[in-house]
């Protein structure tokens, strides 16, 4: 029986009258790479908005690692190893790519909110920033602007925020939205090596991507999990096929 | 390999040690330096009292800002951290004098700081849970509570008339008992110095980067491990701090606290001067609050309508350079980095005469306007240049209109020329 990194008890999430997630129980083991398909109004980001603590169940439960962080506010449940990154790219738009990561690691190496030393005093800091903008390729960027950056990179750069405090569970949602295919390429063997050894879960439409990557899928169809299973298994379930697959992809 | 390059430069500053400490610390004794030698250059009354103003100005302007432009905060009721410092630091100073205490008048406003950090603490706990328009809001009400607070509870604040003090009889420091002028304004000075240095290594500390953040995006700081209640909270405790050592500083100039100091007036000003001086760049304020005081007192010889040029210089800033004037020296510095700066210079100069003309006319106007609907006809007295017309004068009225129409027109047909000029320096920079 293997661990459980994330475990979701008969989630519901209502916005007034409209439930929009009707009642999820799924479980992500440690060190597996989970995606969450389904087709546009399925509750994808809304569900990983109550995972990350963005939104509040109507009912239900999320456990991380084992623990109850249902009632936990997003920097708590932060701070207990889950990072998150967003469909609209939400970075520190005035802020150098150097400053815009080293605020994704300051926390995670204690520096907490000291306002009596200089924060290029930490080495550690800023050797965890370095190593991750080499990672990304984004390096030779560092004094730029987040906010003029291109938008591939302001993609990358999401990503990099979010794996910076060295979280290992990651949420990544449509990494890859509206990039081309060559930069979808390089962000999913990115998205490969930095997941490497952490738990990863991930909303994603291109299902090329989702078949490369994933160990396990799950099919979120109107707030609900219709199938979890393998890639494999996935794309031959007759109820996929018939919700959602049988659309698109085949 | 990126990783070596890095290293090999960092090893590098280190090889010209000089020059490191040269660009850490070069600024700061250009300034100190420069603040000794002010009052021997600028010697009369006026110029040392306003020059007391505007080291007052900067650290008030600098505290604004920590919200401001640091962390995004709009706080329409910054006075009430100034003026509480104000009048903590005159009751201090009255009570080390009644008790013939040990403590020289230098170390006052900490006192005021103190004072400013306490209420910065007690109202930021309520008004930090909030942002944006809300917090906007709570400020306001915060000030007006207080302000109206001032007028009633008079054992403290002193009613209308306010609490007085006398600076000078407090334990002597080098034989310096702080009566003249010469001696406040290198108590303030001083002061001033300090408060912007801190101030400036706060914002390159753990903290000062998530007021950024926090700026920027505050939901993306939460996944990001930090609380950004917790980091506004911060942000306006320190900000009360160095806004209560202004008020201090304010007290010991003035030797009094009264009502005025919780003014909208107080904390409308400081807002203008940050703004018109840049939020977005860390010395913006400090142009603004020299600029800002130096046409309060100088304008309000020449003019009873001050404010309202005041408020025109403001909108102007707001709707041509939103960047402020710190936002203009820094766009020009580009081009100075890049040598174009020789191809703007020219079309500035063509530009120049038509935008002067049209703001005489402009100014003309609105003098002749004041002295007709206020002033019941009085005469339109421009000294310098020989002139002494009833505001109804047509001619005058003639002329001003020929300056104000013929100005914008001219001014509307150079205007290209300098955007044009501006495209080419820019885009001939960046080619280069």
């Amino acid at each position: 029986m293997s661990v459980s990194e994330i475990e979701l008890k008969g989630l519901k999430k209502s916005f007034g009258p409209t439930e929009v997630i009707r009642g999820i129980d799924l479980s992500v083991v440690k060190g597996e790479r989970h995606a969450i398909i389904g087709p546009n109004g399925a509750g994808k980001s809304t569900l990983f908005g109550l995972v990350s603590g963005l939104l509040k169940p109507t009912s239900g439960a999320i456990m991380l690692k084992g623990q109850d962080i249902t009632p936990l506010p997003p920097h708590l449940i932060n701070r207990r190893g889950l990072s998150r990154s967003f469909q609209v790219t939400n970075i520190f738009h005035r802020m150098s790519v150097w400053e815009n990561v080293r605020c994704g690691v300051l926390w995670s190496i204690g520096q907490r909110y000291r306002f009596w030393r200089d924060v290029d005093s930490s080495p550690e800091a800023n050797e965890r920033t370095e190593r991750i903008l080499t990672d990304f390729n984004l390096i030779d960027r560092k004094d730029v602007l987040a906010g003029v950056l291109t938008y591939a990179e302001q993609r990358a750069l999401e990503i990099a925020i979010t794996v910076a405090g060295g979280a290992d569970v990651i949420l990544l949602d449509e990494p890859t939205a509206g990039m081309s295919r060559h930069e979808t390429d390089r962000a999913v063997d990115l998205i490969r090596k930095v997941s490497e050894g952490r738990t990863l879960m991930i909303v994603e439409h291109d299902m090329s991507v989702i078949f490369g990557l994933a160990d396990r899928i799950s099919v979120l169809v109107y707030g609900a999990i219709i199938a979890t299973g393998t890639p494999d298994q996935i794309r031959n379930d007759p109820k996929v096929k018939e919700a959602y697959l049988g659309q698109e992809a085949h | 390999m990126t990783g070596d390059v890095v290293k090999a430069s960092m090893a590098s500053e280190r090889g010209f040690f000089p020059t490191e400490l040269f660009a850490r610390w070069g600024v700061w004794v250009a300034l100190a330096a420069l603040l000794l030698v002010l009052p021997l250059v600028f010697k009369s009354g006026t110029a040392l009292t306003m020059m007391s103003l505007m080291g007052i100005a900067i650290v008030f302007a600098l505290s604004y800002n920590m919200l401001l432009g640091q962390t995004g905060m709009l706080s329409f009721g910054h006075a009430v951290y100034y003026g509480l410092g104000a009048y903590l630091v005159v009751h201090a100073i009255n009570i080390v004098t009644a008790q013939r205490l040990p403590i020289p008048l230098p170390l006052m406003p900490l006192i005021g700081g103190l004072s400013g950090l306490f209420f910065g603490i007690l109202f930021g706990w309520v008004s930090t849970k909030r942002s944006g328009t809300a917090f906007a809001m709570i400020s306001l009400g915060l000030a007006e509570l207080v302000g109206s607070s001032s007028l009633i509870l008079r054992g403290f604040f002193g009613g209308e008339e306010g609490v007085t003090t006398n600076r000078a009889k407090l334990l002597r420091v080098f034989d310096w008992n702080f009566g003249p002028q010469i001696q406040v304004y290198y108590l303030i000075a001083f002061w001033c110095l300090l408060c912007m240095y801190l101030m400036y290594k706060i914002t390159r500390t753990p903290l000062g980067r998530m007021c950024n953040a926090t700026r920027d995006n505050a939901e993306r700081v939460q996944f990001v491990g930090y609380n950004p209640q917790v980091v506004r909270f911060l942000a306006f405790c320190l900000s009360g701090f160095f806004a209560g050592i202004a008020g201090g500083l304010a007290a010991i100039n003035f030797e009094i606290a009264n009502s005025a100091l919780f003014s909208a007036v107080q904390s409308g000003n400081v807002l203008l001067a940050t703004f018109i001086g840049g939020a977005g760049f860390f010395f913006g304020p400090v142009i603004g609050a020299v600029l800002v005081s130096y046409l309060q007192v100088m304008l309000s010889d020449l003019t009873e309508v001050w404010q309202l040029y005041f408020g025109l210089m403001f909108i102007a800033v707001v709707m041509f350079a939103p960047q402020g004037l710190a936002g203009l020296i820094m766009m020009h510095a580009t081009l100075v980095k890049r040598g174009t700066l020789m191809k703007v210079l020219p079309s500035y100069l063509v530009s120049f005469i038509p935008a002067l003309a049209m703001t005489a006319g402009l100014i003309l106007i609105i003098e002749m306007l004041f002295r007709i609907s206020v002033k019941e006809g009085e005469a339109l007295v421009i000294r310098p240049l020989g002139l002494n017309m009833p505001p109804t004068s047509p001619v005058l009225w003639g002329v001003a209109l020929v300056l104000l129409i013929g100005g914008g027109f001219l001014f509307r047909m150079t205007w290209p020329m300098v955007s044009n000029a501006w495209g080419r320096a820019t885009s001939e920079g960046a080619a280069a």
